[in-house]
């Protein structure tokens, strides 16, 4: 009877002391990210109160004249292209390899080919995006070219991340549709992917939010450290009230701003470097954010 | 419901963009000067970047119709476009090299060649190293020198350099190899282009060197003036003593830069203008727009600018279109003061 008792009490002790080593990695991780941002607040925050001279003007020689407009617009600017890139291909190619294509050595290798290109690292999509756009077809560096290099960038998560939304979905729903007399095409449509939507909008979401803090694969095509006008509007006063010449503009992104600053001679610019961190970090949290309310309505939604 | 969702999310983002750039485009160019359009791209040195974005800053102020696109892939990274004649100025923190000359010429690229300030490359020690105030040469050169053949290095610890300092080994900093910095001072110090002792930490970033000596008093390291300036409080600069010219330890400062005593770590930076683009109107004005307010604005951004004479030469040489070289492809560290250099005629 004792050696029960004295074993149970050493599992026990084995369980409370397991629980402690859990919280405390749980802890490290937290404990680095809140230091992190607690850091990054105490030194950007001065900048941050100024937030209009902040986030409405240029990079400045002068350290608190110098803001970030130029760097979130062409942020912007280039996940807007990479996002109207990416996704139709992307899930264009998830719903090819999940619902058209034949299960045999060739799609098994481009699945496995897929799933490795999600973890290859980004300075290799840059090389790889400077000779296909700037050797191969002539581009040189701007924001059509910096969204396109991205959007290589995303590909394989968003297909990964469509592949698994829809995978996820009962195949008796398929087959409910395909007995109504549905055609493949309208059993997509109208059925696949409406129910994976959330899937898909959650990986979309959260592969733009590793695409908006690459830095090598942009330096690597060219993005400049500094330009000095806007990308040209995208609508204009007059007919046909929207021009492309945008897409052709040099630009900047805003790691790459946070990057020239934190190299730069005077100390003073440390604090534009962490101010700039934090709307990177609001962006990034916010994208996060949008990816879980967009996954928490569309499942309310579902009924099956 | 489905479709709202997604053609809403596009809409949002489209919405601000067009929110966010309808705001600033449009507007007309600045009244003040004659209304310049085009484009100018400008790549290279690191070093000289901050000063060429300053200029191009206060050159947009007057001319915001001309867009403007300032990098800094290192010199041998501009100068690798500008051989192609892709890059309309190249920022360059050591002359034009004698394979970028055939580059050149291969590609019938011709080049202004135009100084726009000096840097004082600044050797630096810990606040806290109250020993080391001045170096020779000769014991830099023997501190940096790749170790002999087969052997450790003879200088490990500050003892080695000077027998009554410290037994404390020291923790060396500098640039890396891609770098102008690295090229001028290996060229300076060890006589021998890119030669130097691989137990040392080679830092692209210069605050990284920065950050390297003040966190280590025993830490030796070489940064350019310009990261050495604000950070006196953390670092302290070592009086170079020139063996050869025997004139006693010289501290990096404006005035030992300009008397040109301050040797042989004071180097000029420069930047080439190619040929062609110079005939453009926005190209000819941001040039003679950046040798007139260069001492200026070297000043602002605490650069050690030119004497008037270097500025006022390059302007005529400029105006004049003379192309090449005045280095003969290569040899940085001159003896003589630029403003005699500035005398000769460039050599294509």
């Amino acid at each position: 009877m004792n050696d029960v008792s004295r074993l149970i009490a050493y599992r026990k002790r084995q369980d409370w002391w397991f629980q402690i080593v859990g919280a405390l990695c749980t802890l490290v991780g937290v404990a680095t990210l809140v230091a992190l941002i607690v850091k990054l607040m105490l030194d950007g925050l001065p900048l941050l109160m100024r937030w209009r001279v902040f986030l409405f003007s240029n990079a400045s020689y002068m350290p608190d004249e110098s803001g970030i407009l130029m760097a979130w617009v062409g942020s912007l600017c280039v996940m807007l292209v990479t996002f109207l890139t990416a996704v139709p291909l992307g899930v264009g190619a998830a719903i090819y390899l999940e619902e058209y294509a034949k299960k045999n050595r060739f799609t098994d290798l481009i699945e496995v080919n897929i799933s490795n290109l999600a973890g290859v690292p980004s300075i290799t999509y840059g090389l790889m995006a400077l000779w296909l756009f700037g050797y191969l077809l002539g581009l040189s560096s701007s924001v059509l070219v910096g969204g396109l290099t991205l959007s290589l960038l995303i590909l394989p998560i968003i297909i990964v991340a469509t592949r698994e939304a829809l995978r996820s979905i009962p195949q008796a729903i398929r087959e409910a549709a395909y007995a109504a007399g549905a055609t493949k095409w309208q059993t997509i449509w109208y059925h696949m992917l409406p129910y994976s939507l959330g899937g898909i909008a959650t990986g979309t979401i959260i592969a733009m939010s590793r695409a908006v803090g690459e830095t090598a694969p942009l330096i690597v095509i060219g993005a400049a450290g500094w330009v000095s006008n806007l990308p040209p509007s995208p609508v204009t006063s007059h007919a046909p009230f929207l021009n492309f010449r945008w897409l052709n503009a040099d630009f900047t992104v805003l790691p790459i701003q946070m990057f020239t600053w934190t190299a730069d001679p005077d100390p003073a610019f440390q604090a534009n470097a962490a101010a700039a961190g934090l709307v990177l970090i609001v962006f990034t949290l916010s994208m996060n954010a949008a990816a879980i309310i967009v996954r928490y309505r569309v499942r309310q939604k579902l009924k099956w | 419901m489905r479709r709202n969702l997604k053609s809403g999310l596009m809409l949002g983002l489209v919405a601000a963009c067009a929110a966010i750039m309808g705001c600033d485009s449009s507007v007309p160019s600045a009244p003040s000067g004659e209304s310049l359009s085009g484009k100018i791209e400008i790549d290279g040195s690191s070093t000289v970047y901050k000063l060429t974005q300053a200029v191009a800053q206060e050159f947009n102020k007057a001319n915001s119709g001309v867009a403007m696109k300032v990098d800094k892939s290192g010199t041998s990274g501009g100068f690798k476009k500008f051989v192609l004649g892709t890059l309309d100025v190249c920022d360059a923190s050591r002359p034009i090299s004698q394979k970028e000359i055939d580059d050149c010429k291969q590609n019938n690229v011709e080049y202004i060649e135009l100084p726009i300030a000096f840097d004082a490359l600044t050797v630096a020690v810990n606040a806290e190293n109250d020993w080391c105030t001045s170096l020779t040469t000769d014991e830099l050169k023997k501190l940096w020198e790749p170790a002999p053949e087969g052997k450790p290095h003879p200088v490990m610890t500050w003892k080695d350099i000077r027998p009554g300092w410290p037994d404390q080994k020291i923790a060396l900093f500098g640039a890396d190899r891609e770098s102008g910095t690295f090229e001028y001072f290996t060229e300076a110090i060890v006589e021998k282009k890119n030669s130097c002792r691989d137990d040392c930490s080679q830092l692209a970033d210069d605050n990284a060197i920065v950050v390297g000596i003040a966190g280590d008093p025993a830490a030796l390291g070489y940064v350019p003036y310009a990261y050495y300036v604000p950070r006196t409080d953390k670092l302290k600069a070592v009086a170079i003593d020139s063996t050869k010219d025997q004139a006693g330890p010289v501290l990096p400062s404006v005035e030992a830069v300009n008397k040109s005593t301050y040797k042989p770590l004071a180097r000029p930076l420069f930047i080439y203008v190619n040929r062609k683009a110079a005939d453009r109107p926005e190209i000819k004005a941001f040039v003679e727009f950046y040798l007139k307010i260069g001492a200026s604005m070297s000043g602002k951004v605490k650069y050690i600018p030119l004497t008037d004479v270097a500025y006022t030469k390059g302007a005529e040489q400029f105006a004049k279109l003379q192309i090449g070289t005045r280095f003969g492809g290569g040899h940085a560290v001159t003896d003589q003061p630029l403003d005699h250099i500035m005398d000769q005629e460039p050599q294509p």
